[in-house]
């Protein structure tokens, strides 16, 4: 059986390495983006006489240590988080093995953390969004996060009550149902939020936004694979150790 | 059968129990929460810090993490 510590440690290591990668994507496809916006935010200050606001951090940094720096340490955090996700899942998902139980618990974790919350209030570049505003919609963002989450931990209880009546297949699809129904009812009730200027191009808009899911989707499957693949070699190497030292056990 | 004839190559993992996990959960969450916390909100809805720096110097990766920036 892992220690908690070793999990834990392992968890917010794999997240920095999965932040490295997620830098690649964000770099290749995500900073064009971002530049293309501020861009467009230029012109527009300008057309309106605005003053230039002065710049705090120069763009290269935003770009590289600042991009990068936001990225290990949410990294670091979604590693940790992940561990203690896996710590309750390891040898409770049927017969799954460490490597497919990290699959399972990262796939979870990317659509409750990532891909709800962004369906509802899909990530915006700069030039877009009313800074009055800010305040409601952080408050509305975290709140999804948050119903998504809890919406997964109800699904997840009702799965395993049902998988030894329904069977773990049937129990599973049962579990995702509830998820479902949670989260339908929580983008219906939740309001609209659409702070996109008419004259933005739709094109930026796309491409940032996908290039957002690109940086969540290879941090968490970074996380899932690393993870899994390290701790199941550390079981294999443990189950050996433990076959050397009592033969008689095993033989 | 005094040897049952499955071989130890593919260890099948040992739950670990609640109370053991819970006390790490703590921690893994208050450490997470500041860290999530000062990437995707400070200096944009509330601040601990004043002025704008941390806000700035996170700009790119705050958009493209998905968090309202401003």
């Amino acid at each position: 059986m892992p220690t908690m510590r070793a999990l834990l440690v392992r968890g917010m290591l794999v997240g920095l390495a999965a932040a490295l990668l997620a830098y690649v994507v964000a770099w290749f496809a995500g900073e064009p983006q971002v530049a293309a916006a501020i861009s467009i935010e230029e012109t527009r200050a300008a057309a309106t006489g605005e003053a230039a606001e002065p710049e705090l951090v120069s763009r290269i940094v935003q770009e590289t240590a600042g991009l990068l720096t936001a990225l290990l340490v949410y990294g670091a955090a979604l590693g940790g988080f992940f561990s203690i996700a896996y710590a309750f899942a390891h040898g409770r998902l049927g017969a799954l093995g460490a490597r497919a139980t990290a699959l399972v618990v990262a796939s979870a974790g990317f659509v409750a953390v990532y891909v709800t919350p962004v369906l509802k209030y899909p990530p915006n570049p700069p030039a877009v969004g009313n800074s009055d505003t800010i305040g409601r919609r952080t408050a509305l963002h975290f709140t999804m996060i948050l119903i998504a989450l809890l919406a997964a931990a109800v699904a997840a209880y009702a799965g395993r009550a049902l998988s030894p009546r329904l069977g773990g297949w049937n129990a599973t699809l049962a579990g995702i149902a509830v998820y479902a129904v949670l989260v339908g009812v929580s983008y219906a009730v939740l309001p609209r939020i659409n702070e996109v200027p008419g004259d933005f191009p739709a094109d930026t808009l796309w491409w940032f936004r996908v290039s957002s899911f690109g940086v969540q989707f290879v941090l968490w499957a970074a996380i899932g694979l690393l993870f899994g693949g390290l701790t199941e070699r550390s079981l294999r190497q443990g189950a050996r150790a433990g076959a050397r030292a009592h033969p008689a056990a095993t033989a | 059968m005094a040897q049952p004839a499955i071989p130890v190559s593919r260890p099948l993992p040992v739950t670990i129990p609640v109370r053991e996990i819970l006390p790490w959960a703590i921690f893994a969450a208050v450490v997470g929460l500041i860290l999530v916390y000062f990437v995707g909100a400070e200096q944009g809805a509330t601040h601990l810090i004043s002025g704008h720096t941390v806000h700035e110097f996170v700009h790119d990766g705050r958009h493209l993490l998905g968090f309202p920036c401003h």
